[in-house]
């Protein structure tokens, strides 16, 4: 028994009921609309979201470009990619901006999104109020509500407790003045870029089966107080040992040698066209 | 230089493949499908019901790739089950049509009908059968042969009548209030997600998929304290019952016009609880309750804890997590659980590096609070 996939592996009426789902939630900024997630052939938790999104939206004419936490040679972006080509026979890419449609878990790219493409981000736990209401059909009613002291109430014992807001990666952030927004765990580094990003950035979580958007030019605001203001991770007198770029994310890496903690790009694919850049230029100066 | 592991992450990928494999082969032999399919008809059932896929020549296959895994083979069949489309659903199946092979109460002995044991390990003694080590194809011909013999000396039975269920004598007697039919048609979760509250189908639907082990647990955890009660196996039935669809050029309406695709093995179970109703002037009487079951292949365990789950969850008492429908039905389906489980092995560097951040933020600006102060927030407290 041999049996071949179709295109992009579902059938076709599977990607038609996830673009509906899409477009809804492009027609509501942040709300997260619910779809019947498939099961995947990369397991529940590993981007099964994200991966509908791509394979729903993918044509023969897209240049895909797979991320995970930062790296496109990540043993999970691998195996997400060749599922893809594996099934369209589509053309991929590492560069950025050659990409039409990125699939990335947990980062958002250090190099500036551009109009005509489409961010697919894997998420966990899309819900921003789990954290305080384990139900389904009680945070649902909240959103509805825009009742979202809650959440301000979590920030605030966050700091009353530590000094400072301890959301790690995932901060929420209010999108369009009307939702609150888990922006799956990108790092606080990242928030800023979604606000008003010139590309579609679509957020899709399998294991919990909802889809949900930010359109191009959508107003997202981290949540914070007026006198303890959003802070994002800091880097600060920090530069990549490879390409010397300062105010990105960085890995914080250590070096056995010398048993001391360097830093390193997170975003790999920027710094590789960093470094390329900067041989190239070397070489024409030497010229 | 820790991070270089997970970069050449193709090349990794390609080398565990093939260790995999090895790991199969390894010793020189393989499974053929078909021996599977003969002699694993337990782990196939449990399959095709956790995956909600009869097939069990796929599950075959299914367990042969996953080196006998139940989740790993699970896993492998629903993730094929997301590649066809949905062209029919069939019409309502009955069970009273069942050809019972297998059919027990433990609420009356004499059960019109009678007890049917069938197949079943139940009596058997779990003692490890040494003989089975050297067993081969010739042995269980010739076993099959004696065993025609011994049939063929009872006379031919004919078709077995419909057998009456036991729940139709309780209701006869009035010990039960007759449940009235509930024809809204089913909601379909692969196809629209479960909302909250959920309804009866719903509810039913992910009961049946889920993992085995979680359905059985949670319903233990119903008897044994979190919601008691002893519920009684009013009737619990194995067997085959046919599957037709409507024809879909017609109006649908008329069960003759619609065709027989086939028939699927499954188990039944209705479970009896006995519950406290009201009585006119304030009193209070008791009557009997239903919890219902059913699930793929021969499941007996699986279908009695879910009957067991069905009627824990028409309770709705939020003390108890087991009457809690988002307990319960978010979290027993294999392929999700396993999934999260496995995902914490995913590299989780950004956001730990977030984490780490803010953890050394609040070693810097937390300011222990002095000796006096904290006196004093005490005296305020009290």
């Amino acid at each position: 028994m041999q049996i071949n996939y179709n295109f992009a592996f579902f059938d076709e009426s599977s990607k038609r009921e996830i673009r509906r789902a899409t477009l809804k939630a492009i027609a509501v900024p942040g709300y997260q609309v619910p779809f019947a997630s498939r099961e995947m052939p990369i397991a529940r938790g590993w981007g099964t979201g994200g991966l509908q999104l791509t394979l729903s939206l993918v044509g023969l004419d897209d240049i895909v470009k797979v991320i995970d936490q930062g790296s496109d040679e990540s043993v999970n972006a691998v195996s997400i990619k060749k599922l893809v080509q594996n099934t369209t026979d589509i053309r991929t890419t590492d560069e950025t901006a050659k990409a039409t449609l990125i699939q990335s878990r947990h980062r958002v790219p250090e190099i500036p999104l551009r109009a005509g493409q489409i961010l697919v981000l894997q998420v966990p736990m899309p819900e921003p109020l789990r954290m305080y209401e384990p139900r389904e059909a009680e945070t649902k009613k909240l959103h509805a509500e825009k009742e979202y002291s809650g959440a301000w109430l979590m920030l605030f014992e966050q700091i009353m407790n530590y000094g400072s807001m301890t959301t790690g990666a995932d901060h929420p952030v209010m999108v369009h003045d009307r939702y609150v927004m888990a922006p799956s765990p990108i790092p606080k580094f990242d928030n800023a870029k979604l606000n008003s990003s010139e590309a579609l950035i679509l957020l899709g979580a399998g294991r919990e089966k909802k889809i949900y958007a930010v359109p191009p030019y959508t107003k997202v605001v981290s949540l914070d107080f007026e006198d303890y203001p959003f802070e994002t991770e800091s880097f600060e007198d920090r530069s990549c040992r490879l390409c010397g770029s300062t105010g990105v994310f960085m890995d914080e890496l250590y070096d056995d040698a010398s048993g001391t903690a360097y830093f390193q790009c997170n975003d790999t694919s920027y710094c590789l066209e960093r470094m390329n850049e900067q041989s190239w230029r070397e070489g024409a100066e030497s010229r | 230089m820790g991070y270089v592991a997970v970069k050449g992450g193709t090349l990794a990928i390609e080398e565990s493949l093939k260790r995999i494999k090895f790991e199969r082969t390894k010793q020189g032999k393989v499974l053929d499908v078909t021996r599977i399919e003969g002699g694993m008809r337990g782990l196939i059932d449990q399959i095709m019901s956790e995956s909600s896929l009869y097939d069990e020549t796929l599950a075959a296959l299914a367990i042969k790739q996953a080196e006998g895994s139940p989740e790993e083979a699970v896993f492998l069949l629903r993730a094929y089950r997301s590649t066809l489309p949905r062209k029919h659903y069939s019409r309502a199946v009955h069970t009273r049509e069942m050809r019972v092979e297998r059919r027990i109460s433990a609420s009356f002995k004499d059960i019109p009908g009678g007890q049917i044991l069938g197949a079943s390990v139940d009596y058997s003694h779990r003692l490890l059968d040494f003989d089975l080590m050297h067993e081969t194809d010739e042995d269980a011909a010739r076993w099959l042969e004696a065993f025609a013999g011994e049939l063929g000396s009872f006379p031919e039975a004919g078709r077995p009548p419909e057998l009456m269920k036991v729940m139709d004598y309780l209701i006869e007697q009035g010990l039960m209030i007759s449940p009235a039919d509930d024809n809204t048609e089913p909601d379909d979760v692969t196809r629209r997600s479960i909302t909250f509250p959920a309804s009866r189908s719903q509810k039913l639907q992910v009961l049946t998929r889920g993992q085995t082990g979680t359905v059985t647990s949670l319903a233990y955890a119903v008897i044994r304290g979190y919601g008691v009660s002893h519920p009684t196996v009013g009737e619990l039935r194995v067997g085959r019952v046919p599957v037709c669809i409507d024809d879909p050029l017609g109006s649908g309406e008329d069960a003759e016009d619609s065709y027989y695709i086939g028939e699927i093995k499954v188990t039944e179970a209705e479970m009896l609880m006995s519950a406290a109703v009201a009585k006119e002037q304030g009193g209070k009487e008791l009557s009997f309750e239903i919890g219902y079951g059913l699930c793929y292949g021969q499941n007996e365990t699986k279908a009695i804890a879910m009957g067991i789950l069905d009627h824990s969850l028409e309770q709705g008492d939020s003390r108890f997590p087991t009457q809690d429908q988002e307990f319960v039905l978010y979290h027993i389906d294999s392929v999700e659980s396993t999934g999260f489980m496995s995902h914490l092995k995913l590299p989780h560097y950004v956001t730990f590096q977030s984490k780490m951040n803010d953890v050394r933020k609040t070693k810097t600006t937390v300011t222990t609070p002095k000796a006096d102060e904290t006196e004093e927030v005490k005296e305020l407290c009290k």
